[in-house]
C-alpha cells in the first residue's frame, strides 16, 4: 500500500547544512500524492499545510470530525464551532463535511487516509513509533489520537529531528519510550536525512548535510541504501 | 424513555442524576462542550460520579469545576493533560482521582458499541502498546486486535445546535464531534442546544441525532429571554 518513491538511487546533499524546520515541511509535501486524503498531526506537522499547493488537490482530515479542513482562521473568520485537532480556529472552504467522532476515527481505523504525518520521540528501524510518552513516572499519561492514527493510515509518515537535543538518535533499533504504534511508520522525515523504515529495516534516500558514512557512523542500526 | 421532553430550567435537565452514576460529557475543548448543563451538575450535587470526556477540564470552569468541587471519583478520558488542566493535573497527583486514558476513537467507538448493542469488539488501536496491556488478544485475517469492551453512560450530557419537538438534533460545524455518539450510549441524554424550532422546521434528510435518542432538550435561548423577561 506504501507511496513507492521516486528516487532510483540515495542521494546526499553535502554542498549544505541539515533542513530547517520549512524546509523539512516543503520535503514532505512534495511528497504527498496529488489527491490524497491526509492527516497532519498537531504541532510541526501541521506547518505542511502551508507547502500543499493550491493545485495538490490534498483534502485535509481532522479527527475532530472534519474532511476538506481549510487554514487557520483569522480576525472575523475565528469560529468557536470551527477548530481542528490541536483546537486552532480553521476556515471551511467549499466542499468541506462534518462527521461525529466514530465515524472520523472509523474512517482513520478503516484504511481509508492516504497518508498521516505525526511527529515522533523515537521511532525504530521496523517502524514502530513512540510519540505519546516519555515513560516519566510523574507524567500525566495523555495519548488522544495519537494511537489511532499511527495504526489507521495507509502511510504513515513521522517528521522529526534525527538527533535529541544531547545527541542521541531518534531512529533507533528499538524504542525505549512506550509504544504508540508497533511497525506502523513508513517514512521518516528528519533534518538530516530522508529514510524508509518497515519489516525489511531503514533506507536512507536523502541525507542533507552528511553523508551515508556519517550516518552510520551515528546511528546504531543497519542502514540500507538504495 | 420514551419522548424526548423540553425543559424550562437547568436545574430541571440534571434532575435526578444520582451519586454513582457514570456520566458522558461531550465536547472537543470549547466547541460542543455543554457548559450550561455541567453547571447545573455541579449545583445539583450529584457526587462520586465518573465522567467519560474527552479531556478532563480547562481552567477553572466547566469539568475543572466539578473536579474542583470533589464530586468525581474517575476521569475517562483521551487527553487529560493540557496547558490549563491544572485542577485534573493536582487531584491526579494527589490520588484524589482515578484515570482510564484511552485512546479518542477507541473511546468513540467503545460508546458506540454501547448505543448499538454490540458486547464488545476486536480493535487494532493500541496492540503492543501500555494501553492493550491486560486485554485479550487475537489475530484475525493475519492483522493483531484487542478487545474492547462498550463504555456504557447513565448519562449524557451534550450541546448541539438545534433541536425540534421529536428531539431531533442538529449540530453545527466541528462541535459536533462526540455528541451523536454519546447520545446514544446513555440511558438519559440531556442535551442543550442553540434554539428550538418547530416540527417540520428541521428536513428529515438532514437530522443527525434522531430523537429516539434524547430525553431532555434545554433551549438555551429561551433561557436567555426568560433572563431578560425576568
Amino acid at each position: 500500500m506504501s507511496i513507492a518513491v521516486a528516487a532510483t538511487q540515495t542521494l546526499e546533499h553535502l554542498d549544505r547544512g541539515p533542513l530547517s524546520k520549512d524546509e523539512l515541511a516543503a520535503l514532505v509535501a512534495r511528497d504527498i500524492p496529488q489527491g490524497s486524503y491526509v492527516n497532519l498531526g498537531i504541532g510541526q506537522p501541521t506547518t505542511v499545510a502551508d507547502h500543499l499547493s493550491a493545485d495538490s488537490g490534498v483534502v485535509l482530515h481532522t479527527e475532530n470530525g472534519m474532511l476538506g479542513m481549510g487554514r487557520a482562521a483569522q480576525g472575523d473568520e475565528i469560529d468557536p464551532d470551527l477548530i481542528n485537532a490541536g483546537k486552532v480556529p480553521v476556515t471551511e472552504p467549499p466542499g468541506a463535511a462534518y462527521f461525529h467522532h466514530a465515524d472520523s476515527f472509523a474512517m482513520m481505523r478503516g484504511g481509508h487516509l492516504d497518508v498521516c504525518v505525526l511527529g515522533a520521540f523515537q521511532v525504530s528501524a521496523t517502524g514502530d513509533l513512540a510519540n505519546w510518552h516519555t515513560g516519566a513516572p510523574d507524567a500525566i499519561p495523555a495519548v488522544g489520537g495519537a494511537m489511532d492514527l499511527a495504526i489507521g493510515a495507509k502511510d504513515v509518515f513521522v517528521m522529526m529531528t534525527l538527533f535529541a537535543k544531547d545527541g542521541t538518535a531518534k531512529l533507533v533499533s528499538e524504542c525505549t519510550y512506550p509504544l504508540t504504534g508497533v511497525g506502523c511508520v513508513s517514512r521518516v522525515y528528519t533534518d538530516r536525512a530522508l529514510f524508509l523504515v518497515g519489516a525489511d529495516g531503514a533506507t536512507v534516500v536523502e541525507t542533507f548535510g552528511m553523508s551515508v558514512e556519517e550516518l552510520d557512523e551515528r546511528l546504531d542500526i543497519d542502514l540500507r541504501t538504495l | 424513555m420514551s419522548r424526548a421532553q423540553i425543559v424550562t430550567s437547568p436545574a430541571e435537565a440534571v434532575a435526578g442524576i444520582e451519586d454513582g452514576s457514570t456520566v458522558l460529557v461531550g465536547g472537543f475543548g470549547m466547541a460542543g462542550m455543554p457548559v450550561t448543563l455541567i453547571d447545573a451538575l455541579i449545583e445539583q450535587g450529584a457526587s462520586d460520579l465518573t465522567i467519560v470526556s474527552n479531556n478532563a477540564g480547562n481552567g477553572d470552569t466547566g469539568l475543572a469545576a466539578l473536579l474542583a468541587a470533589g464530586r468525581v471519583r474517575k476521569v475517562i478520558c483521551s487527553f487529560p493533560r493540557q496547558h490549563d488542566s491544572y485542577v485534573f493535573d493536582d487531584l491526579y497527583r494527589s490520588g484524589k482521582l482515578e484515570l482510564e486514558v484511552v485512546p479518542q476513537g477507541n473511546l468513540a467507538e467503545r460508546m458506540r458499541a454501547a448505543g448499538a448493542g454490540i458486547g464488545a469488539f476486536y480493535c487494532p488501536t493500541g496492540v503492543g502498546t501500555p494501553l492493550a496491556e491486560g486485554k485479550e488478544r487475537r489475530t484475525i485475517d493475519g492483522r493483531d486486535y484487542v478487545l474492547e469492551y462498550p463504555i456504557q453512560g447513565d448519562y449524557a450530557l451534550i450541546g448541539a445546535q438545534t433541536a425540534d419537538p421529536m428531539g431531533n438534533l442538529l449540530y453545527r460545524k466541528t462541535a459536533r464531534n462526540f455528541g451523536p455518539v454519546m447520545a446514544t450510549a446513555a440511558r438519559t441524554t440531556i442535551v442543550e442546544v442553540r434554539e428550538t424550532v418547530g416540527l417540520g422546521e428541521i428536513d428529515p434528510e438532514a437530522v443527525v441525532t434522531p430523537g429516539i435518542y434524547v430525553d431532555r432538550i434545554l433551549d438555551l435561548s429561551a433561557l436567555a429571554s426568560q433572563e431578560v423577561a425576568s
